[in-house]
């Protein structure tokens, strides 16, 4: 079977980097499936999950809160904005990260940091969604 | 026994110091270790980015981006990155002497330069000798984010943006092991690519989503913040190891200092041990 090569990296580290016969990527424009020999592409992601389905069928998610999607024939790269790997993700943390960016956004001041919590709070909406649906799979 | 007194005074303050100096030593040490995982961590997003701009220059597009363009250059644009405390060797000092040179160079064929500084050591800098600073930054810490770096950042691309540099160029200490740092001026933009890149087939071009120009300002906007960040956490791990190896240094001098006090000490005590008897003896040998 044929496989395409992906690498998930953030600025602050690497974090997957493998074989794929199929990747899974939340673009901006709604999710888009990559199969090998995909023809070049260069969009931008939204805040998700991008999955990476193995060539033995198994599936593995990473979260990232956007970023861009480079897809050449023979290799998918996803420079994530920030990235963490699903496990490591704490259901309380992203709880918390959300009640602090509506705080935020109820008592923002300029527009600047109304522009930042609403941005804090998509990513953060995208993360608890990511996380029930990890849990449930794993249930 | 008064110079003896002196001396011990002397010698205890410099024996104070050295526990000082030790004790910055250690945590640079245990400091720099962190700064180093942090820089290693940092270079697969550099490394990927720089890629898929690779990948980008040889596209069929029809649209160039300004960040790819060179223009005439009249006016350039420095992002310094200097360390934000002292007491770590000539790093700062080899940093600007670099960048003086370059200075010197743009003046010398009239060009117009401004500045972003990151790092209150670089400001002090431009305070001195004088220097049309744009945006500044300082106190990021051990552990920068990139978060505080972007409003520098923008200040500067968007000067490209809009013409008012032709030139980015990034002034900041490379990391190269414990006992090296090298201090250089680099070119961000317009982008260099990189000459050994993957060649790809010809005559192809990407499907843009949303469109072209947009997403080429955002991989472009990301490689610019993505070299930054790398000269930032490369400029904390060597900014850490410059003062591991200038602490061990100023120790060791200390020691040195010490071993000599404590000579010039005893002779001095001897010399009065010796003065007193024979006073005693010849007060002695009067009576």
């Amino acid at each position: 079977m044929a496989t395409i090569e992906i690498d998930i990296v953030s600025a602050e580290g690497q974090i997957h980097h493998g074989q794929a016969s199929m990747v899974f990527a939340p673009a901006e424009m709604g999710e888009v499936g990559i199969a090998p020999r995909h023809a070049p592409l260069l969009t931008r992601l939204k805040p998700g999950a991008v999955r990476v389905k193995q060539a033995d069928g198994s599936e593995q998610a990473f979260f990232v809160g956007g970023g861009i999607l480079e897809v050449q024939p023979h290799l998918v790269t996803v420079l994530a904005d920030t990235a963490i790997r699903a496990k490591d993700c704490d259901e309380a943390l992203a709880t918390e990260a959300k009640r602090r960016a509506e705080e935020k956004l109820s008592n923002a001041k300029s527009d600047v940091d109304l522009a930042k919590a609403q941005a804090e709070l998509i990513q953060a909406v995208a993360l608890a969604d990511f996380l029930t649906k990890i849990k449930k799979s794993t249930h | 026994m008064a110079g003896a007194k002196e001396i011990r005074t002397k010698i205890k303050s410099v024996k104070n110091t050295q526990k000082i100096t030790r004790a910055m030593e250690k945590v640079a040490i245990s400091k720099m270790r962190r700064a180093q995982v942090r820089m290693t961590e940092a270079r697969p997003y550099a490394e990927k980015i720089r890629r898929t701009i690779a990948h980008l220059s040889q596209a069929n597009t029809e649209i160039t981006h300004p960040f790819m363009a060179e223009r005439p250059v009249k006016r350039i644009g420095v992002l310094v990155v200097s360390t934000d405390r002292g007491l770590c060797g000539g790093l700062n000092t080899n940093l600007f002497r670099a960048l003086t040179r370059s200075i010197r160079e743009w003046r010398d064929q009239g060009l117009d330069v401004e500045y972003a500084v990151i790092g209150s050591k670089g400001l002090g800098f431009f305070r001195r000798v004088g220097g049309k600073v744009v945006a500044q930054n300082s106190q990021l810490g051990d552990k920068p984010h990139l978060d505080q770096l972007l409003g520098s950042i923008k200040v500067l691309t968007d000067a490209y943006r809009e013409g008012r540099i032709d030139r980015l160029y990034l002034a900041s200490t490379q990391f190269v092991n414990t006992m090296t740092q090298r201090p250089g001026v680099r070119q961000v933009l317009p982008v260099e690519v990189d000459a050994n890149a993957v060649k790809l087939a010809d005559n192809w071009d990407y499907i843009y989503e949303p469109n072209a120009t947009e997403l080429l300002d955002t991989v472009l906007q990301r490689y610019v913040e993505s070299q930054v960040y790398q000269a930032v956490v490369e400029n904390v791990a060597s900014e850490q190891s410059a003062r591991m190896v200038a602490m061990k240094a100023a120790t060791d001098n200390a020691g040195k200092i010490i071993n000599g006090l404590q000579l010039a000490y005893n002779k001095a005590r001897q010399a009065s041990i010796t003065k007193e008897l024979a006073e005693i003896v010849g007060g002695a040998a009067a009576v």
